[in-house]
């Protein structure tokens, strides 16, 4: 904001100290935005060689193979798609739910207690996630939902093959609780925002409690939602350390989902530190410029969704 | 009788019934997002605190088949690396917060800069540790923590620059213009009389985003990248305690085992630790970010 100014000479001066100090928070907001297109310049720079001897079919060749260098980084992206969208899959149901029953349901004195546990979920580091995921999730997978899902859908090729524990499914579920916290809390706050009227007026038609939050609140917090279970996609397909910790490591495209895969951000935080060529170092920088495109298209998809709520009050159709 | 658009046929029992089901999904929903919380802090916890010992806290990683040995050099390399991400982070994060909020709150360039740092904030913290690499880790030709730092400042900035934003917008701009009409030039104003009132605030942000990055682990494992020994010089290797839980749970060794889970409690309760003080901090100021 700017205000006006008075000529004169203690005040010319006074006015270039604020010139100065715009000039120089003004070059620190400029700072933010050039790191953004650093870090892309810097992946695809790195990625060159490797994008250079592949070419785009990089990203459709489902062979990897660092002691042959020949790269291709389809099994890498299958199974970051696939733990991803079996991560909202079983999440956002749960986070929905969860943030209806908070905003809607809860009683007063409940709210503040349970929305701060769902908040700590978020706050737990995700090499702990990983942890957790590896002696405690997978042995009960392995030995209690997953011959169960065999059981009942074993004539989908999805749930076939032997029992491994770590593998995609984990790897989903994993994620799945890692993304609660993030859609139920603030989907929470997109549910309270819906103007009471709407409720006051299903309820003053006869309607059930239901049936208010079904046909007044959900339709007019629904754009908001789906944003955020679009930047709930953005941070599973990023996350790194847990779903390592749990995916399997082998760079295949299983037909089943027991069976062990990989994804980008996995192959990445394995392989890099100890990658000794520099085609092998090049190709793993092309994963992780994929993985930025990726993370970057559904994370502007996500912002262009939740600012559209931040720009007014939505009504339902 | 009329019936609703909505509400097609139906009794009024059946009506109900269904919305008590409802109902009842949706607190078992919120019972089973508490519930994986107990689950993962319980184990954290039981098993985290029966593998806590002194040497854990004392005494360096020893060789694998060796029994004890600890995290001391993690912890304090957790501190110095943390340290040195506020350093690189801190100044540009509330600098660039300070320039959307007091001067840029409508400018084409200001939504660029706030669109950015918010598609920032969903870049994966591996990528981020890979940028890290190809700015300070290859030129140098070597691991380091600063390098580390760097990477952890770099997932901190957005978070800084944002809350910075919101803080210093909840200051009511009949305090600048009683500042001003003082005779205040506008920076002192921001430094001396809008940062101040905000205080309380843009800590909360800070604390929020040293929570966050003292948890991450990806970053790390290419510019840090762990060491087993006493080291306290930023240009050189460093062991944190994120990096020290992964390595050791992925070993075969059921004591590194043992040692992974009591780090892992360490790290939970130093996370959450900040994160409650931060939350005491930002219940003082109204808004939330």
């Amino acid at each position: 904001m700017t205000f006006p100014r008075i000529a004169g000479r203690p005040v010319a001066r006074s006015q270039l100290a604020d010139a100065v100090f715009e000039l120089l928070v003004a070059a620190l907001g400029l700072g933010v935005l050039g790191l953004a297109v650093a870090i892309g310049l810097n992946l695809a720079g790195e990625a060159g060689p490797a994008l250079g001897q592949f070419g785009p079919a990089f990203f459709a060749r489902s062979i990897w193979d660092p002691v042959r260098e020949e790269f291709g980084a389809l099994p890498f992206i299958y199974g970051t798609l696939a733990t991803s969208f079996l991560a909202l899959l079983i999440g956002s149901p749960v986070a929905l739910a969860t943030a209806i029953f908070l905003a809607e349901l809860a009683p007063g004195w409940l709210k503040g207690p349970i929305s701060y546990l769902v908040e700590l979920l978020a706050a737990i580091p995700s090499v702990v996630y990983g942890l957790w995921g590896l002696f405690v999730l997978a042995p009960v997978l392995r030995t209690t939902v997953q011959p169960a899902l065999g059981n009942w859908l074993g004539f989908l090729p999805l749930f076939q093959g032997p029992f491994y524990g770590v593998g995609i499914f984990t790897g989903g579920v994993i994620l799945a609780i890692m993304v609660i916290p993030s859609i139920a809390a603030v989907s929470r706050d997109v549910i309270r925002a819906v103007p009471n009227d709407q409720r006051e007026a299903m309820l003053a038609l006869g309607a059930t409690r239901w049936e208010t939050i079904r046909y007044a609140v959900l339709p007019a917090a629904r754009s908001g939602i789906i944003g955020l279970g679009v930047l709930g996609l953005g941070r599973a397909l990023g996350e790194t350390m847990a779903v390592t910790m749990v995916i399997g490591n082998r760079p295949e495209i299983p037909a089943s989902l027991f069976a062990p895969g990989y994804t980008m951000a996995a192959v990445i935080a394995n392989e890099f530190a100890e990658a000794t060529s520099d085609l092998h170092l090049s190709a793993l920088f092309g994963v992780g410029f994929g993985l930025f495109l990726l993370t970057l298209l559904v994370n502007i998809l996500a912002r262009l969704l939740v600012w559209r709520v931040a720009w007014g009050p939505v009504g339902g159709e | 009788m009329t019936s609703h658009r909505y509400v097609p046929t139906g009794n009024y029992r059946r009506r109900k019934a269904t919305s008590l089901i409802a109902q009842g999904v949706m607190v078992l929903a919120a019972g089973l997002s508490v519930g994986a919380l107990f689950a993962v802090l319980g184990f954290v916890f039981v098993q985290g605190i029966s593998g806590l010992d002194l040497n854990l806290l004392t005494q360096t990683p020893k060789p694998p088949g060796e029994a004890g040995g600890g995290m001391a050099n993690a912890i304090v390399g957790t501190f110095i690396v943390v340290v040195l991400a506020c350093v690189l982070s801190l100044p540009v994060g509330v600098g660039a917060g300070i320039y959307l909020a007091e001067y840029g709150r409508t400018g084409l360039l200001a939504q660029l800069i706030r669109f950015m740092s918010d598609v920032l904030t969903g870049v994966p913290s591996v990528v981020v540790g890979l940028f890290a690499y190809t700015v300070l880790v290859l030129p140098l030709g070597h691991f380091s923590a600063l390098a580390g730092g760097f990477a952890l400042g770099v997932i901190m900035l957005p978070t800084v620059t944002r809350a910075t934003e919101e803080m210093l917008r909840q200051v009511p701009d009949s305090i600048r213009e009683a500042a001003l009409a003082l005779g205040f030039e506008q920076w002192k104003v921001t430094l001396r009389v809008v940062l101040p009132t905000a205080f309380n605030g843009v800590l909360t942000g800070i604390l929020l985003a040293v929570a966050r990055a003292a948890g991450e682990t990806a970053p790390l494992l290419f510019t840090a990248f762990g060491n087993p020994f006493w080291n306290l010089d930023p240009t050189q290797p460093m062991a944190a305690l994120p990096l020290q839980i992964f390595v050791y749970a992925i070993s075969p060794y059921d004591d590194w085992h043992r040692q992974a889970w009591a780090g892992a409690f360490l790290l939970v309760a130093l996370v959450l630790a900040v994160s409650v003080v931060a939350r005491i901090l930002g219940r003082r100021t109204p808004a939330r970010f």
